[in-house]
């Protein structure tokens, strides 16, 4: 097997959404600097904007909202729950990020006047700017990182990031077509790796029909754990109302402000917004079990061409096989609902709150260490938000490497990761992955998947230690297989943080995400804090409360709550 | 361990007679790296069951010769 050795000096682990600006600021920073993108995938469709996105969730234009409306809106939404200061910076930069964009020449709806189109989707404000014609958006990326001159180097997937004195140096990994072990040595480091979208098994039975691109495994939630840094919000599993079996968005964002809206099979509405949150997904969850289910997006009372324009967004954008799956079962917008269904569990703080810990500069509690996207703790963040942070992990990872040199890593280290990896390419024989990840899902879904039971989460972490050891039975035939088989490792991993940060947390938050059966109730005065978790110093998982940073916009938390609830 | 090779339904299905033998598109920006060239015929074909009917393999395509179906198991 050969090794292949790299130098960079903002290594950037993930070309997705975050991923690719990260690249672009950071060499906009210091065009004089080396900047490298690592991507498991191929940039030019990586990720979840691979075929593009049917709109902005999460725009703030000035004149239609402030940063200010928009910190108080996801407050509320995430219970309170957060750190207010890196919230602002997606409301306040992401205007910037909208023109800088459209001037590389992404398109987003206007009006007749000639203004961003904005639909209100969300409880209070309008936050959702749709891209009819968004599909081309990671081209037109992958085209200004070339433009840039930032260097990438496709189909390598790290596994670990590197550490040595107290700092992140640098990123191991392997070349996932012809099996090369790839050394990265790097002055700053940038996890933008995505989701951790393979944990629950989807109620199909397969392995990659999740809502996320299911190369997201968690990657950088356990490469940051590893290295030391700290993850938070993790028991705020994202849970989403799905298309039943398609498991994608149907996608009431889209569809809402045409006049679509969510209801039970007899056709009434049971929440007043569409906007996905906790507390949404618990009257979700109600309903379906109150016998008046199933759930559907109805778009039956719409025109003619109202339902025309909705199948064209939804059927070339994003997700644009949605069109031949609905036509495969002989159903139509015109004559039946979108039948609906409550996804399994994720973590992925674009959507909900979980993550590895950032503050307003993306930066972890690891010097040099860097996150951005789903993976960093900004809730609600979505699209918007993951090229907020992409771009001040890369505009502040160039500041932070001003003077310094790199690192050689630790031999003894590399030695070991080396092994690790190519354990399974050792056992042709052992079991499958798709046997192994299978097993682990299905046991995630089975403990884990909210209402959360304590005695069955007991189980579930005990599972979930106990399958270190499976892990080692498992067997690789060529390096393709063998990511698949470092992607279990990380499932892994995410499946027993899941674990216990919810045990940790004993009251019941956030809807469904955190619905504890022996803690119904929130609880302010013991639980008005992050739950925060780390690799100790004898590596073992630690969980601690963090405190909520004060907060720079005034929400009363007691007074002003979530509730979406048609009663 | 004892292991057994089972059929299984793919999703993705390549027209050969329209599939270009130096071509490589589909397989280049495949998110999950399912694809690949028979070495026997020049030819792309699925040979990973692991896909997320995303279709940047249909889109790329310069001859259309790839139809993705929604996975059965989800179909
Ligand atoms: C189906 C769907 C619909 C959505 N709709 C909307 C919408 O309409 N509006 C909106 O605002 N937001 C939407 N979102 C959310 C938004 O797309 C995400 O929040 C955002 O794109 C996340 O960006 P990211 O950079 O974190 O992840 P991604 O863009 O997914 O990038 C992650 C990258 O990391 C790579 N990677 C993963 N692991 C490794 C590894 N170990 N080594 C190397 N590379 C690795 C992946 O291949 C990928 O390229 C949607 C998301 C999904 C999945
Ligand atoms: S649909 Fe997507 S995942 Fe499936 S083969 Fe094509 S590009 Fe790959
Ligand atoms: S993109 Fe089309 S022509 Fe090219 S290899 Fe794939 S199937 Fe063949």
């Amino acid at each position: 097997m050969n090794t292949q050795w790299m130098k960079t000096d903002v290594l950037i682990v993930g070309g997705g959404t975050a991923g690719t600006m990260a690249a672009i600021k950071a060499k906009q920073a210091n065009p004089q600097g080396d900047v490298l993108i690592l991507e498991k995938a191929n940039i030019r469709r990586s990720g979840a904007i691979a075929m593009g996105m049917d709109g902005v969730n999460t725009a703030v234009i000035p004149g239609n909202s402030t940063p200010e409306q928009y910190v108080r809106e996801i407050t509320i939404s995430n219970d309170g729950i957060l750190n207010q200061k890196a919230v602002y910076q997606t409301g306040k930069l992401g205007f910037e990020v909208i023109q800088e964009l459209e001037s590389w020449g992404v398109k987003f709806q206007k009006d007749a006047q000639g203004e961003y189109d904005l639909k209100q989707v969300h409880r209070v404000g309008k936050y959702v700017l749709p891209m009819p014609e968004g599909k081309d958006l990671k081209q037109i990326l992958t085209r200004q990182v070339k433009r840039h001159k930032a260097r990438v180097t496709n189909r390598v997937m790290a596994t670990r990031v590197l550490v040595k004195d107290g700092r992140a140096i640098g990123a191991v990994g392997f070349d996932v077509r012809n099996g090369d072990f790839v050394v990265i040595q790097a002055k700053a480091v940038v996890l933008c790796t995505g989701a951790s979208g393979r944990l629950g098994l989807p109620a199909s039975g397969y392995l990659y029909g999740t809502y996320e691109n299911p190369t997201n495994a968690g990657d950088g939630y356990s490469m940051a754990y590893h290295a030391g840094a700290e993850l938070t919000n993790i028991e705020c599993f994202q849970i989403n109302p799905l298309i039943k079996d398609y498991n994608g968005p149907a996608c009431a964002y889209v569809a809402s402000p045409f006049g679509a809206y969510t209801a039970n099979a007899e056709g009434n509405r049971f929440i007043s917004c569409d906007y996905w949150s906790g507390q949404m997904m618990l009257e979700v969850w109600k309903e379906l079990n109150s016998g008046k289910g199933p759930v559907q997006l109805k778009m039956t009372h719409l025109d003619e061409d109202t339902i025309a324009e909705i199948e064209t967004i939804l059927w070339a954008n994003e997700r644009p096989s949605r069109g031949r799956f609905h036509e495969g079962r002989g159903e139509n917008y015109r004559t039946h609902g979108v039948e609906m269904n409550i996804s399994e569990i994720g973590l992925c703080s674009g959507h909900s709150a979980s993550g590895v810990w950032v503050n307003e500069k993306a930066e972890t509690t690891m010097p040099g260490l860097y996150a951005a996207g789903d993976m960093a703790s900004v809730p609600h963040n979505y699209m918007i938000g993951a090229f907020v942070f992409g771009r001040l992990a890369g505009t502040n990872a160039v500041d932070y490497i001003a003077d310094l040199e790199h690192i050689e890593p630790d031999a003894e280290f590399l030695e070991a990761e080396k092994t690790r990896i190519y354990a399974p390419m050792t056992r042709p024989n052992g079991v499958p992955h798709t046997q192994i990840e299978y097993k682990l899902r299905r046991l995630v879904n089975d403990y884990l998947q909210p209402p959360k039971v304590d005695n069955k989460m007991k189980i579930g972490l005990r599972n979930f230690e106990r399958y270190q050891e499976t892990l080692d039975l498992m067997g690789a035939r060529d390096p393709h297989e063998l990511m698949r088989c470092m992607e279990v490792h990380f499932i892994r991993d995410c499946a027993e943080m899941a674990a216990r940060a919810s045990l940790y947390r004993k009251e019941s938050r956030w809807g469904l995400y955190h619905y504890r059966v022996e803690y119904p109730e929130k609880n302010n005065e013991e639980w008005f804090c992050h739950v925060n978790l780390k690799k100790d110093s004898s590596g073992e998982m630690f969980l601690f409360k963090r405190p909520v940073e004060p907060y720079i916009v005034d929400v009363d938390i007691e007074t002003e709550v979530y509730d979406v609830a048609v009663r | 361990m004892a292991l057994i090779t089972q059929r299984v339904d793919v999703p993705v299905i390549v027209d050969e007679s329209k599939c270009l033998e130096k071509c490589t598109a589909c397989i280049e920006v495949c998110p999950l790296d399912v694809l690949a060239k028979n070495p026997e015929t020049g030819k792309a074909y699925m040979k990973y069951d692991e896909c997320w009917f995303c279709l940047p393999c249909e889109k790329e395509c310069p001859t259309n010769a790839i139809t993705v179906q929604i996975p059965f198991l989800l179909r």
